[in-house]
């Protein structure tokens, strides 16, 4: 089975945060990972590399916590598979 | 120490393209902020900014010159060709020899830089425009300066991001002050749209994508800008022996570093740069009425730097009219803080302060009297002009009008 949409998210901030993966849980907050303004800005970075999306300022700006960042990723990610062609 | 007057000052900006241009479009609470024309911005996240139109580069310059001039540079030789012809600089070859240049600017050239890599990297070319370096260097405005003067003494350029040409003025201040030049043109330009640029900014995420809002509670970053600004510096004493009007004196400058974060401001850190300029004036912290902000527009800047300012001058502070011009003219970056000093001195000579455009709604978090949108008539003896930058640098200015 192919890593689901948290999966990848979690990984993304794992390598990007240089965490062991089993310490980045989507109940993790950005101040227990220590993750600043500038850490988010790369992790974003990063996740619209990953899935191929583009991630809105101030949709990003909402995002309080991991569970929301990963419920955002996905909801963009279905988006795109929906408007994209099917072949 | 000699007092310091300024008798010459020069603007191109967005909001227009001498210093009677500025001031008119600054005091009437007009906003230059508009689409970017002068590239495709069809792959931008944002596409506003603030442009100096109806520029016409080969109406200031031979074609011979323009060859050697990136737009920075340009901006700050226009800018400096107007502020010294206000000040009717009396040249000599002592002045000649001593006098400084000290020019601020982030980027410099970068924009000739990405010309000339963008044909390496996409036309699969193997050299670069042989001028590339000369094009880019950060100092070249202070050089071109130099050279169309013949000005040798101390010239040198400061890149401290959005605080550069505040610093830049702040030190010429101080070496005209104590003697060691006897004038100076300071001040800074920056030519920040060209598609590396925009999107390094874009990454950034501080851009708005819709206009800069300062203080505003919707407000939703900042909007770029670009242009140049140049003083002319001068002991008050030598300016009014040879009758030139003084149009306002700089009495102080405060630097301070936050050493805490390299994007995140402090407000601690820009309170000691404010407490700095004021102690350096040498006035009480009641004597200034007006703060021509640094007033970014984004959310950080904006609640931090009011959060300075209650730090720096207690409850002062409340009896304060603050605004950012940078609603108008953009965010100019290397230029920003010559173009804030430019507006903070008219803004004492004409007894008129400059508004915050595009301000809808009160936020909270900056709770101080802002101007929302109109010009105020209002005579202040004293102002500060606000510089903070990424890398935590802050510069701060102090002017005093001279009546």
């Amino acid at each position: 089975m192919s890593e689901s949409i948290q999966g990848r998210v979690l990984r993304v901030i794992a390598t990007k945060q240089r965490l062991p993966i089993e310490s980045v849980r989507p109940e993790s907050t950005f101040e227990e990972l220590e993750i600043d303004s500038l850490d988010r800005l790369n992790i974003l970075f990063d996740l619209e590399g990953e899935f191929e999306i583009e991630i809105d300022d101030e949709e990003a700006k909402k995002v309080t916590n991991l569970r929301e960042m990963i419920a955002g990723i996905e909801h963009l990610v279905n988006a795109k598979a929906q408007s994209s062609p099917t072949d | 120490m000699r007092r310091v007057a300024i008798t010459g000052m020069g603007v191109i900006s967005a909001s227009g393209r001498n210093q009677g241009e500025f001031w008119r479009t600054l005091s009437t609470g007009i906003s230059a902020i508009d689409v970017i024309s002068s590239l495709d911005v069809s792959q931008m996240r944002f596409k506003n900014a603030a442009e100096v139109r109806g520029y016409d580069p080969e109406s200031e310059f031979s074609p011979k010159d323009l060859a050697l001039l990136d737009r920075f540079a340009q901006f700050a030789l226009t800018s400096a060709n107007e502020a010294v012809s206000q000040a009717g600089v009396e040249w000599s070859d002592d002045l000649r020899e001593r006098s400084a240049i000290v020019t601020g600017s982030c980027l410099g050239g970068r924009g000739s830089e990405e010309a000339g890599y963008w044909e390496l990297f996409h036309h699969n070319r193997t050299r670069v425009h042989p001028l590339t370096i000369p094009l880019s260097m950060s100092n070249a405005g202070a050089s071109h300066i130099s050279m169309r003067y013949g000005i040798q003494g101390p010239v040198y350029t400061v890149s401290t991001a959005c605080s550069s040409s505040a610093h830049a003025i702040g030190q010429a201040f101080w070496m005209v002050r104590s003697g060691m030049a006897p004038m100076a043109i300071a001040g800074g330009s920056e030519a920040p749209i060209f598609i590396g640029g925009l999107k390094a900014w874009e990454a950034m995420r501080v851009i708005s994508k819709d206009t800069c809002r300062p203080f505003s509670a919707d407000r939703s970053g900042l909007v770029l800008g670009e242009g140049g600004a140049m003083l002319v510096l001068e002991p008050l004493e030598v300016a009014l022996a040879r009758g030139v009007q003084p149009l306002a004196e700089i009495v102080g400058f405060g630097m301070s570093s936050d050493a805490s974060h390299i994007t995140q401001p402090s407000p601690e850190g820009a309170a000691r740069a404010m407490r700095n300029a004021i102690a350096d004036s040498g006035m009480a912290a009641e004597q200034f009425g007006y703060i021509n902000a640094h007033g970014t527009g984004t959310q950080a800047n904006d609640r931090t730097e009011i959060a300075g300012i209650r730090a720096a001058f207690g409850a002062h502070a409340g009896h304060m009219a603050i605004s950012s011009t940078k609603s108008m003219h953009g965010h100019a970056l290397g230029a920003a803080g010559a173009l804030e000093a430019v507006a903070s001195i008219l803004s004492l000579r004409h007894g008129i302060l400059p508004p915050t455009a595009n301000y809808t709604a009160p936020d909270p978090e900056c709770d101080l009297d802002v101007i929302p949108n109109e010009a105020r008539k209002v005579e202040v003896e004293a102002c500060l002009s606000n510089s903070f930058a990424f890398g935590g640098l802050n510069a701060v200015l102090a002017f005093k009008a001279y009546r």
